[in-house]
């Protein structure tokens, strides 16, 4: 096996318990991997930010070929750099003004369009089924979300959710009634998403398991188990420490 | 233009799944018998009863066979070939009109070629091929008011992409034939090149919507600029100041974060207002601050409106230039540092505003776990759920809008907030209308009822 795999199975496996000692208590080997992955990160960041918008969007189409009109935008964010300036740090604003305007700009149209027509025209539907040979008619399925009866579903759970989130009408009387309806039908929506997303996260899970299995192997020189062992010695002798040395309340 | 002759199509042995002549005059099967057998008369009857029963049990076939053989195989009409209107560029539409042998069996090419001159049609190149029963313009997703023909007509938006570019400004030709088995009527080209237009005219009601919201909105703030007016209280609000104080009470700092998207998401925005209001009672209480951000202009943005707060608050001197930080744009690690400041500093107050991803869990499970009092606000639906059972508050969806207006009372956020609330009012109102006009639609095979429900369609 080469040896750079092997190096990344002992890597990939230390990271991973040492990231899972947390789930005991806060611990140097937490911190160090905490600190690689955020430096690590950091890292890697700035040097793709270098090549995709330095050298990438700026640098080559200005120099080899000749877009002089991108001066503009880096003039812009030129004005960001005015911050280390005090006295200059206001200038800054204009450059923060024009990606607020911009990114509203840009939302605006893209809200209505998602967030109040996409959903109005799903749910705006006849409330009777036209079926081939049948004609009009009424479907009772569950199952086929769109018969008429789930219409009738998606429409009230829409209303009484767009109810609750009035914020000048006090929800008293009837409007409270339309209100709880609404949350009930936030809550059951959010259990179905918690449910989903918890079961993703399993999956997620029994992947690093997996992983951390398949480093047991001898051909990597079972990293798993020996920085499984490393790892719970270090929990040992902390627990040990703090019982003789424990910190002072402040 | 290329004409197949209907005596060509009916008498070619390719057009018919059946023997030639057979549909069209034969011996009898009883004249052949009577050649063969003794007994005529007998078998002539027999032969008589077999027909009448096959004749019943066939003549759905037979049926079928007379229309896609009988029906003339004639080119499409009234093709019409244009720059598809409303686009960036990249598409071509073909019209034409529909024909009296559309059926399923019966199929529709649409052909290309760059260029005006075309020799030979025969040689475009085939770019679509479906049934001759479908892709009408009633199908299509084009609004009453920038539909091109009316919705009994065929058409085919023809774009870039799967081995087909059309380039912005070339001229191409397009045709459509009409395909049945191995016969093909073509129609005579048109011209057309794609041009990007400055104005989406589909998009119009999107316009006309931000126009009408705005203006209630412009409306409510010069209502709000007059009389107060009524906000109910939002529970998750109300706890606030009720975790700011607990912070001052037990001498440890409030975390404050403002989510994973930049300045231009409105959910960010509305973070940075809240931390105004935050910071605000933060300096004036004298209780540390911290901040840790991962979109450096959301930093820089949040650094002046946190100067700004503790400045309105009179404690300018108290304002820390590293209360906002920059951890790292990395999702997970900027998740293990930020676990990694709430177990070392145990802050008092966790506050998560804006929107969040996957990390969203495992922030508040582990501020849960140092005992913090901790409140969300985010309209990331997907983690909505986590935050609803791991804090001790959640601003639901636009409740973290109407959050900074409801802290302020500022009649521009009230008056916004009002606004919005008739915007909603008016939705409902388009929903109920909407929904019985698609059901007289339905009931009465009516067309009317698009004029108003269009209006209200997303169309791209």
């Amino acid at each position: 096996m080469p040896i750079e795999t092997i190096i990344g199975g002992w890597v990939a496996t230390g990271l991973t318990l040492f990231i899972f000692s947390f789930l005991y208590k806060d611990n140097p080997l937490f911190k160090l991997a905490e600190n690689l992955y955020v430096g690590v990160s950091v890292g890697y960041t700035i040097i793709k930010t270098y090549d995709t918008v330095v050298v990438q969007l700026i640098w080559k189409p200005i120099v080899e070929n000749g877009e002089w009109t991108l001066l503009i935008p880096v003039a812009i964010g030129m004005l960001m750099l005015t911050r280390y300036v005090p006295k200059a740090a206001w200038i800054s604003r204009y450059a923060f003004a024009f990606i607020v305007g911009v990114g509203s700009g840009l939302a605006i149209p893209r809200t209505i369009s998602s967030f109040i027509l996409k959903q109005i025209e799903d749910t705006v539907r006849p409330l009777l089924t036209l079926i081939p040979g049948e004609g009009v008619t009424f479907t009772w399925s569950l199952l086929n979300p769109a018969s008429s009866v789930n219409t009738i579903i998606i429409l009230i759970g829409v209303s009484s959710v767009l109810f609750y989130f009035f914020f000048s009408v006090e929800h008293r009387g009837p409007g409270k009634v339309v209100a709880r309806t609404g949350i009930m039908f936030l809550m059951i929506a959010f259990g179905a998403a918690f449910g989903y997303t918890v079961m993703a996260r399993m999956s997620l899970l029994i992947g690093r398991l997996t992983d951390l299995i398949e480093f047991t192997d001898p051909s990597y020189g079972r990293p798993s188990l020996w920085l499984a062992g490393l790892t719970i010695l270090t929990l040992v002798v902390m627990a040990r420490r703090s019982r003789s040395h424990p910190p002072e309340e402040k | 233009m290329l004409k197949t002759s209907a005596s060509f199509v009916l008498g070619s042995s390719k057009s018919s799944t059946y023997p030639r002549g057979y549909a069209s005059g034969f011996d009898s099967p009883a004249a052949l018998l009577n050649r063969r057998f003794e007994h005529p008369a007998l078998w002539k009857a027999l032969m008589l009863l077999l027909m009448t029963v096959l004749s019943q049990s066939w003549s759905p076939v037979f049926a079928q066979t007379d229309i896609q053989t009988k029906t003339p195989l004639a080119p499409p009409q009234d093709v019409r070939v244009f720059d598809t209107p409303s686009d960036g560029g990249d598409s071509l539409t073909v019209i034409w009109a529909p024909a009296p042998y559309d059926s399923a069996a019966v199929r529709y090419q649409v052909l290309l070629s760059e260029g005006t001159s075309v020799a030979d049609p025969a040689t475009m190149k085939v770019v679509a091929e479906f049934p001759a029963n479908q892709r009408y313009v009633r199908e299509s997703k084009w609004p009453w008011w920038t539909r091109p023909a009316t919705g009994d007509q065929h058409q085919y938006t023809l774009r870039s992409g799967r081995g087909v570019e059309l380039k912005s400004g070339t001229l191409y030709s397009i045709t459509v034939a009409t395909v049945l088995n191995d016969e093909r009527s073509i129609a005579a080209p048109g011209q057309a090149a794609p041009e990007p237009n400055w104005i989406n005219w589909n998009q119009m009601n999107n316009l006309l919507l931000a126009l009408l919201f705005g203006g209630i909105v412009f409306y409510a703030i010069g209502t709000a600029r007059k009389r107060e007016i009524f906000l109910r209280r939002i529970p998750g609000l109300d706890a606030v100041d009720e975790a700011i104080g607990r912070a001052t009470e037990l001498g440890k700092p409030i975390l404050y974060m403002t989510g994973a998207h930049d300045m231009s998401d409105p959910s960010t925005i509305a973070a940075a207002v809240i931390l105004g209001r935050v910071a605000k009672r933060a300096a004036a209480y004298e209780t540390d601050l911290l901040v840790p951000h991962r979109e450096p202009i959301t930093m820089a943005v949040c650094q002046e409106i946190t100067k700004q707060a503790y400045l309105e608050a009179g404690k300018p001197d108290l304002y820390k230039d590293d209360s906002n930080f920059f951890i790292t744009s990395d999702q997970f690690s900027y998740t293990a540092a930020v676990d990694g400041i709430m177990l070392r500093k145990k802050p008092a107050a966790n506050f998560f505003m804006g929107h969040y991803f996957a990390e969203a869990l495992l922030l508040t499970e582990t501020g849960a776990s140092t005992g913090a009092i901790q409140i969300a606000g985010t309209d990331s639906d997907h983690q909505l759920p986590f935050f609803v059972t791991t804090c001790d508050y959640t601003l639901i969806g636009e409740e973290l809008y109407a959050a900074s207006a409801y802290l302020s009372r500022e009649p521009v956020q009230v008056g916004t907030l009002r606004g919005q609330d008739i915007g909603k009012a008016l939705i409902l109102g388009v929903l109920g209308i909407g929904t019985i006009l698609a059901t007289l639609g339905i009931l009465f095979d009516a067309q009317w009822p698009k004029l108003f429900l269009d209006f209200f369609r997303d169309v791209k």
